[in-house]
């Protein structure tokens, strides 16, 4: 397959993914569109790798897993404090900080 | 042959992309963000990045997708009831607009390797003795400040979902913690953005009865 596909479908999951980030109200299902797009960037990062002939792109790819797992525990600590107070778990309700 | 698992894996790939999307039950959405993550990681096979793909299974579609499912299960994931703002029918709009932006650029860009298949095939590209090499020389720093990163975020997520004291009588909802009296002018966010909005939100709950003091009309 050319490689040119592999983007293609890079940006439609990143599409999906932003689209899924601005409809959506509850933060977990935010946090997962979130990580639709991390994964977009993943596949064109290793996608890239493949065309270079070199595993830098797969290294970048490595490292934003991690940073996708740090904002995931982060995230989902936010929801469960959110949830232990008895707030509404909803983006829309949550607009303390909206002045 | 590897054209039609390329077709399998992307096909499978988008359908739990969109399932993430519109799925109302968010238990239902990180199973289809599963699926997303298994194609993917055939994805990263065809491109031959096998210890990206082993990662991308055994740490997000086991570790982070349980943690998910454990999410869930404890804030109770009820179906959200749909909404009625504006950003119902911006976002996809966003996201179509979006992609053909990010097409064209595609198609127009100049780059010779993407109708191509990629670089000759090295033995060993992309398997664990290579990314390890390179971790541990190449790409030290990164690598130290990856570590140091998801350091600071597990020590963050306990200090953010740790029980607190005094934080959680039974059964007080928002309207109730809004409603509950406090000292007048205690610097609470709400105050600062507006006194008038608490003033009105206190006045629907205790039908008028509640005013702000300040400290000397008090006395």
């Amino acid at each position: 397959m050319a490689l040119g596909w592999y983007l293609a479908v890079s940006v439609l999951i990143f599409c999906i993914g932003a689209g899924g980030v601005l409809v959506r109200r509850n933060p977990l299902v935010v946090l997962l569109c979130l990580e639709l797009m991390l994964n977009a960037g993943n596949l064109a990062l290793v996608t890239f790798a493949r065309m270079h002939g070199s595993e830098a792109g797969q290294i970048f790819a490595l490292i934003v897993m991690v940073v996708a797992a740090c904002e995931v525990t982060v995230g989902l600590g936010l929801i469960v404090a959110i949830s232990r107070r008895n707030l509404p778990v909803d983006v829309d309700e949550l607009h303390e900080l909206n002045g | 042959m590897s054209a039609v698992l390329f077709f399998i894996a992307a096909i499978c790939a988008i359908i739990g992309a969109i399932g993430v999307v519109t799925l109302r039950n968010p238990l239902y959405a990180v199973l289809a963000l599963v699926c997303h993550l298994i194609s993917l990681a055939a994805l990263f096979l065809l491109l031959r990045a096998e210890f990206v793909a082993a990662a991308q299974v055994v740490v997000y579609a086991g570790a982070v997708m349980v943690l998910y499912v454990f999410v869930v299960a404890y804030v109770g994931g009820g179906d959200e009831v749909a909404a009625g703002s504006s950003l119902r029918i911006l976002g996809p709009m966003f996201a179509v607009a979006l992609a053909i932006e990010l097409f064209i650029a595609m198609l127009g860009t100049g780059l010779s390797g993407i109708k191509g298949h990629g670089a000759a095939y090295k033995l060993g590209f992309g398997d664990p003795e290579h990314i390890g090499k390179l971790f541990l020389t190449d790409y030290l720093f990164a690598f130290e400040v990856a570590s140091l990163l998801l350091l600071v975020a597990a020590i963050g997520a306990i200090v953010l979902a740790r029980r607190r004291r005094g934080l959680e009588e039974e059964g007080r909802d928002l309207t109730e913690l809004l409603a509950t009296p406090r000292p007048s002018y205690t610097g609470t966010i709400a105050e600062g953005a507006g006194v008038r909005r608490v003033r009105e939100q206190l006045e629907q709950v205790h039908g008028g009865a509640t005013e702000l003091l300040t400290p000397e009309e008090k006395a």
